[in-house]
């Protein structure tokens, strides 16, 4: 029975990743990535990554199908030109017999992994008593591999100032995007006062469980900016203005704290983001603090795009 | 007894998928947004409260009960609030053409 079962979802999920590649209407090839991304975090449920699967159906599923969505908006003007267009025989020629090597190069690499697959989790096991913490993927993310996680805290706020720049003329540091506006006595502005309570709590919940459980920051994050961004599109508050000196403090808050602790441990275990014995659990856990403030603005200040109103 | 709560669990959660089976194929075969909204949210409501009902005794514990309990609940408020939404925005639609 199992078999079958993880058969059947395989085959959906390379079927929906050829329809959301092949399918021509940009709307359709979103909403068939979104449900490639669901689908994605059921098999990682069956590999037993509950921890990827949380966070592939909170941010792959959820928070870049929401971006796309709004990049899909955004091109609306231009998709019916865009498909009277036809590439050259030459053009097309390349792009396909370069697709066919990348993935014949993909095919390969994956055939020629060593049996069993090299791997440093009895090391991970046998030192997890080291960092205090009870899940192990917390454990790789925060102390054996902190590093990486520090670069991706810093690679978001480089992506945030990246859409940030993209403002025009005249309105930089203003509000993103348009002022939602919504029947006050609506369902919508309902849901977004019944709602965010609710989810601020599981948001909570799921960042603070990551430490024993399957969780963490980031899918935490996203429940969190998720709760803002309904109340925002409720019309209930309107998106921050970017230059405001509380949101770019907080914006570049977590990684700067990140930075500080990795400087300290040079200086009281000897190496950059080094923890001293007895310490790795409390550090940790300033730094999972630290960065969830960052975080929550970071994913929300990005779906909400860029500055187009001055706002004053 | 257990043998019996595990019969109680199969017979609602077939039944809930039972349900979940109507209401696509009413998305699937409906001719417009709101009879296609309808098949789906009374289907998906009824459908996922049966799977849950189902569960309820396997789930181990009055907390993950709760909990069981709580995400349906959850579910039913955001289909509730996200059909009426997508009804409203396809009369606009409709009143537009």
């Amino acid at each position: 029975m199992t078999p079958v079962v993880s058969l059947v979802v395989a085959l959906l999920l390379l079927a929906l990743a050829v329809w959301s590649v092949v399918v021509r209407d940009a709307f359709l090839a979103v909403a068939g990535f979104v449900a490639y991304g669901l689908l994605l975090s059921l098999v990682w449920v069956r590999l037993f990554g509950l921890d990827v699967a949380l966070t592939e159906a909170a941010i792959g599923g959820g928070l870049t199908g929401a971006l796309l969505l709004g990049a899909v908006a955004r091109l609306r003007g231009t998709e019916s030109k865009a498909w009277a267009e036809r590439s050259g025989i030459v053009l097309r020629t390349v792009a396909k017999a370069l697709a066919l090597g990348v993935t014949a190069v993909l095919v390969l690499c994956v055939l020629a992994l060593p049996e069993p697959a090299p791997t440093l989790a009895p090391q991970v096991a046998a030192n997890m008593d080291a960092t205090g913490v009870g899940n192990p993927i917390t454990g790789v993310l925060l102390a054996f591999r902190s590093l990486d996680t520090m670069l991706e805290a810093i690679v978001l706020v480089i992506a945030l100032i990246g859409i940030w720049s993209l403002s025009p003329e005249g309105v930089w540091g203003g509000r993103p995007g348009l002022r939602h506006h919504a029947d006050p006595d609506g369902v919508l502005a309902y849901l977004a006062r019944l709602l965010p309570p609710i989810g601020i709590v599981v948001g909570l919940y799921v960042f603070w469980a990551g430490a024993d459980h399957p969780g963490g920051k980031f899918q935490g994050a996203t429940i969190l900016a998720a709760m803002w961004l309904l109340v925002q599109m409720a019309g209930l508050a309107d998106a921050p203005r970017t230059d405001s000196r509380w949101l770019r403090a907080g914006v570049v808050a977590g990684p700067l704290l990140f930075i500080v602790v990795g400087l300290l441990g040079l200086w009281t275990a000897g190496a950059f983001l080094g923890y001293p014995p007895q310490w790795a659990k409390p550090m940790i856990i300033a730094i999972e603090v630290g960065l969830l403030p960052t975080l929550v603005l970071v994913l929300a200040l990005l779906l909400n795009g860029v500055p187009a109103r001055s706002g004053r | 007894m257990t043998s019996l709560l595990d019969l109680a669990s199969i017979v609602a959660i077939a039944a809930g998928a039972v349900f979940y089976l109507a209401g696509t194929v009413g998305l699937l075969r409906f001719p417009d947004a709101y009879t296609r909204l309808h098949a789906l949210t009374k289907a998906d409501n009824l459908g996922m409260a049966l799977v849950v009902l189902g569960l309820l005794p396997q789930a181990g514990g009055l907390l993950a009960a709760l909990k069981l309990v709580l995400v349906w609940l959850l579910v039913m408020l955001s289909s509730a609030a996200v059909s009426q939404l997508i009804a409203r925005s396809a009369r606009r639609r409709d009143a537009v053409q």
